[in-house]
């Protein structure tokens, strides 16, 4: 897979047309185009900037910007270990050596049978739980060594699918209101209220 | 978690199902909007202002003379800027995940108040389970006629847009949030104009407001600004969603009247943070997020006050409280905090790229035992190429006020715990204990 398949590129269209400027709709298609196969092939900017209006390079060159973007492989899990202030003074580098002990491998790097990327994140806004860690965007915390251990367990053994999709599903709620009736491809020039209420 | 009084956004979170649009509506939610679409657009606006409601994203600008700042067109945008992505801040995380039909409920009354018929909520990336609850409530708000045409009944059309980021701290600054919504790089664009109000998104007019700022207006229309100015003291009205993170018994967030609530209730209260984790010393305090100068022990009577913080020399910025206590190591965290900005400043300005990657780099070698006794005039130097002269608040040479935030954390740990700097270089390393890991 590569290209948008056929339902995300419906998708992708119900996603420009919300927006009063189709450029705005780059970032959400990333996501999605993340979503189907785990990081931006470069197929898939290519449709994107059709979509968008723009030019791949344009789409590369943003999606390069913003850390959440890959357009390298990484794993199906990527854990994220924050270490900014409030995880640190609660140990979160013991946590992420610990982390890379573990998984053999250094942060910014995947394990060899591609399941494991663990990366040192900024702050995740769960200071409150700290150490707070990441799993594809999901929450999990507090977690100190051993809670490390377990999550990567359950990882492995396929207990927690339920809770933390492959690497790049991000909103697994689609909007499903307030698209225009018909012809899905166009997004409205002048901005809402031209579209319609949709499904209530 | 409440303390003296009842809470106003934070009142619903003890329910299980806060995010459902049934516990909702069964908790007074979308009266609000019933009530502000039976006023003209020009008396919801009257109640914010008499509410003196300030601004929950940082700067602390009012959130009615912000809206009459407005250049008047035809077509006016509303975003509502929930990036949070401050280091210990993790208050609107907590709206959006548990009580998204507050916020698009303050979302639409704004929108009827300033006359957008376009808006969208600016959603942090990392925030997935916050994205679907978002996305849910929009659809459910549509579904329950307060969204899209003819809300309500009334003549009054809306649409909501969830927008997510892709993980870029400076997009939550409201110019480089607007690029990054027209699909481009987050670069914060050059003042003036000063404000979106007059050229925002597209080049039209738009309002920014954080997440915490439309999660109060419900209750505003609903109990009227005057009930909302009763609360808090002076300026710092209404009541605020603080967040208490690092060497606490009990970190967590804890919404309390503006002003009343001293930094030692907060950190020692049994209610609140509970106290210094261990029965330690506090060595420091941040008042309002990493971008705020530390605080240290005489500050603790001082109350939760954004002038009162202001005028001590710090800020309230976005309402995160981080307690360090005795064992912790200054240079460390200043390290810490700077190196966040290195890796997050955009690059635009070279102060700001060129400085943060220098002192970062210094505050590393002199934790490493690397450091030489010159470094602390190098790094304030660095920091007065930054922000010159040091004052607070800060002089700026920069596009956006990141850059001024680097020498907060540096300047405070040098003038306090100088002689714990100087140490580190004369012993060749860090003095202080590793961190502990917390077990739960
Ligand atoms: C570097 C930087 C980061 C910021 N991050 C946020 C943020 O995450 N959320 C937020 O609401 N405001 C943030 N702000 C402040 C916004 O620019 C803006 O003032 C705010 O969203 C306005 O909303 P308010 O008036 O309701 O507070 C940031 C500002 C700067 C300079
Ligand atoms: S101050 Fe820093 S973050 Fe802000 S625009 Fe300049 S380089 Fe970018
Ligand atoms: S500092 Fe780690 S989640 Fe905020």
């Amino acid at each position: 897979m590569a290209r948008l398949s056929a339902e995300n590129r419906r998708k992708a269209e119900a996603i420009v047309a919300v927006y009063p400027e189709r450029r705005s709709a780059l970032i959400p298609l990333c996501h999605l185009a993340q979503g189907q196969d785990g990081y931006l092939t470069e197929e898939a900017m290519e449709d994107v900037a059709e979509l968008c209006g723009v030019s791949p390079a344009e789409v590369r060159g943003t999606a390069s910007f913003y850390d959440m973007l890959h357009t390298e492989p990484v794993g199906r899990y990527v854990i994220a270990v924050c270490t900014n202030i409030a995880c640190m003074l609660a140990g979160a580098y013991e946590v992420l050596g610990h982390a890379e002990e573990r998984l053999g491998i250094h942060s910014g790097q995947t394990t060899p049978d591609g399941l494991f990327t663990v990366e040192e994140a900024e702050c995740l806004a769960g200071c409150d739980k700290a150490v707070c860690v990441q799993v594809n965007h999901r929450f999990f915390g507090p977690v100190d060594e051993e809670g490390f251990d377990r999550l990567v367990e359950d990882l492995a053994e396929g207990r927690l699918e339920g809770t933390v999709p492959p690497h790049g599903v991000l909103c697994r709620v689609e909007r499903s209101v307030g698209l225009p009736a018909e012809e899905p491809a166009a997004g409205p020039a002048g901005g809402a209220p031209a579209r319609r209420g949709g499904d209530s | 978690m409440l303390t003296d009084r009842a809470p106003i956004v934070s009142a619903r979170l003890g329910h299980e199902d806060s995010h459902t649009l049934e516990r909702y509506l069964a908790t007074g939610g979308y009266e609000g909007l019933r009530k502000a679409l039976s006023m003209t657009p020009e008396q919801v606006h009257e109640e914010v202002n008499a509410a003196s409601l300030l601004g929950r994203g940082g700067a602390g600008f009012p959130a009615g003379r912000k809206w009459s700042m407005l250049r008047k067109a035809s077509t006016t945008y509303l975003v509502v800027n929930g990036d949070e992505s401050e280091p210990a801040t993790f208050k609107d995380h907590l709206l959006i995940e548990r009580d998204p039909h507050q916020i698009v409920e303050g979302t639409i009354i704004t929108a009827y108040a300033i006359g957008a018929a376009q808006a969208f909520i600016f959603c942090r990336g990392e925030f997935a389970l916050g994205l679907e609850r978002l996305t849910q409530a929009v659809n459910d708000a549509y579904a329950h006629g307060a969204l899209g045409p003819s809300i309500l009944g009334s003549d009054f059309s809306l649409d909501l847009v969830v927008h997510p980021g892709a993980g870029a701290y400076i997009c939550g600054e409201e110019t480089a949030l607007l690029e990054s919504l027209e699909g481009k790089r987050g670069f914060p664009r050059i003042k003036p104009p000063y404000f979106p109000a007059a050229i925002g998104l597209y080049g039209e007019p738009t309002v920014v407001n954080n997440v915490e700022t439309m999660s109060n207006i419900p209750w505003i229309v609903r109990n009227g600004g005057a009930a909302f100015a009763a609360l808090g003291q002076g300026s710092s009205t209404g009541t605020r969603l603080f967040a208490l993170s690092g060497h606490v018994e009990r970190p967590g967030w804890y919404e309390t009247e503006m002003s009343k609530t001293t930094f030692r209730d907060l950190i020692y209260d049994p209610k609140l943070g509970g106290g210094v984790r261990r029965g330690r010393a506090l060595k420091a305090f941040i008042p309002g997020g990493v971008s705020a100068p530390w605080f240290f022990p005489e500050h603790l009577d001082m109350g939760l006050d954004q002038d009162a913080v202001g005028k001590a020399g710090s800020m309230l910025g976005s309402g995160s409280v981080v307690v360090m206590d005795e064992t912790t190591c200054a240079v460390r965290a200043a390290w810490r905090i700077s190196r966040f900005f290195h890796r997050e400043s955009c690059g635009q300005c070279t102060p700001c790229r060129e400085g943060a990657g220098w002192i970062d780099k210094i505050l590393r070698r002199i934790e490493d035992g690397l450091g030489r006794e010159e470094d602390l005039d190098l790094l304030l130097d660095a920091c007065d190429n930054i922000a010159p002269g040091l004052t607070w608040p800060p002089r700026q040479t920069t596009i956006c006020v990141l850059g001024p935030s680097i020498p907060s954390s540096i300047v405070s740990g040098i003038h306090q715990f100088r002689d714990e700097f100087l140490l580190h270089v004369k012993e060749g390393g860090c003095p202080m204990p590793p961190d502990e890991v917390r077990h739960v």
